[in-house]
């Protein structure tokens, strides 16, 4: 039986901390601010047509990366090369980021939900609002168009 | 430290989800009332629920059941109730100016409530007198029932209906809760 959604309250106290860490990460502390209180606001506008609790988190931060996305597109200054330096220690997600920005949004929420994130297939089948095959040939495309890319 | 996530930030958040007009049921918890802890529930029609001893957890499953899943602890639309309870309180205050939200009562309730918000502040009346106004003169054990569930206690009086011997009788947020609002109001001495 789908489990019902709990009340938003207990929604947003468990991934609050998460969703704020992985905007920091990804756009800096002020981007960071302006894009979590923007996460949570679609969060709560679409909150009561979900159909089940399940994959909340996954929800949580593929409405963050959808965001981050949103405005990068808006502000991304002609010219401007992705930064290909990356550190031992961070996290997957960091790594992935500046690959996976050309990506088609479904495409990259799926590449940077498995790799970054290691959510499984099913769980990120339903933060896309599809299905477990669906996420499943999302990321593998993604993941081939990357491959295209690096050669 | 630059990944923590500020109480302003929080606070943001939650004023603005307030302000835009997305919760079915802002809410508070009020922990320093003469009464003990009160959490307040709040929709866009009024005040839905006081609730004594608040164990938050199971309380706001029951609020979003009852009102919608986007219940939001949000402190701003729980000003005005914040302020007229602390009034009350402090003996400043005989009467609430308060919309309320008491949607999905039976009938039944309903009345029996309507009837209780005419209990003035002081006055006691019985269990059987509020049945018999609310058009049911057997009815008294049911009001006892209706009293028990009353969403919001204090400003719906539910203090003031006592036993016809002159018992307090019951409350459901225990008697000497209903003994110190009686007190306070000079119903008993």
């Amino acid at each position: 039986m789908a489990v019902a959604v709990p009340p938003f309250e207990t929604f947003y106290e468990s991934h609050k901390t998460e969703v704020f860490r992985f905007l920091v990460s990804r756009i800096g502390r002020d981007g960071a601010e302006d894009a979590f209180q923007e996460t949570f606001l679609r969060a709560l506008r679409a909150y009561h047509r979900l159909e089940h609790g399940e994959h909340l988190r996954a929800w949580a931060l593929t409405i963050a990366s959808r965001i981050v996305l949103d405005g990068r597109r808006r502000q991304r200054p002609q010219g401007e090369m992705p930064d290909l330096v990356t550190e031992d220690g961070r996290p997957a997600y960091e790594e992935l980021a500046p690959f996976t920005d050309d990506l088609p949004p479904k495409e990259r929420a799926a590449v940077v939900l498995r790799y970054g994130y290691d959510l499984g297939y099913d769980e990120i089948g339903a933060a896309l609002g599809s299905t477990e095959s669906a996420a499943r040939q999302a990321a593998s495309a993604g993941v081939r168009k990357l491959r295209k890319e690096q050669k | 430290m630059t990944e923590i996530l500020t109480p302003e930030l929080d606070e943001r958040f939650r004023a603005a989800a307030a302000a835009e007009g997305l919760l079915d049921v802002a809410y508070d918890v009020f922990d320093d009332t003469a009464m003990g802890p009160l959490l307040v529930g709040v929709t866009d029609r009024g005040l839905c629920r006081i609730s004594f001893d608040p164990e938050p957890e199971r309380e706001l499953e029951l609020l979003a059941r009852a009102y919608g899943p986007r219940v939001l602890r949000s402190s701003h639309p729980v000003d005005r109730v914040h302020r007229e309870l602390d009034e009350y309180l402090e003996g400043k205050r005989r009467a609430f100016d308060l919309e309320l939200d008491l949607r999905g009562q039976p009938d039944f309730y309903l009345r029996v409530l309507a009837e209780l918000a005419r209990v003035g502040y002081g006055e006691t009346t019985t269990y059987g007198t509020l049945a018999a106004r609310a058009g049911n003169p057997k009815a008294a054990r049911a009001v006892g029932t209706v009293m028990n569930r009353n969403p919001v206690p204090i400003v719906l009086p539910c203090h003031r209906v006592v036993g016809a011997n002159g018992s307090l009788t019951g409350y459901g947020g225990g008697l000497h809760r209903k003994e110190q609002l009686l007190r306070l109001e000079g119903a008993i001495l």
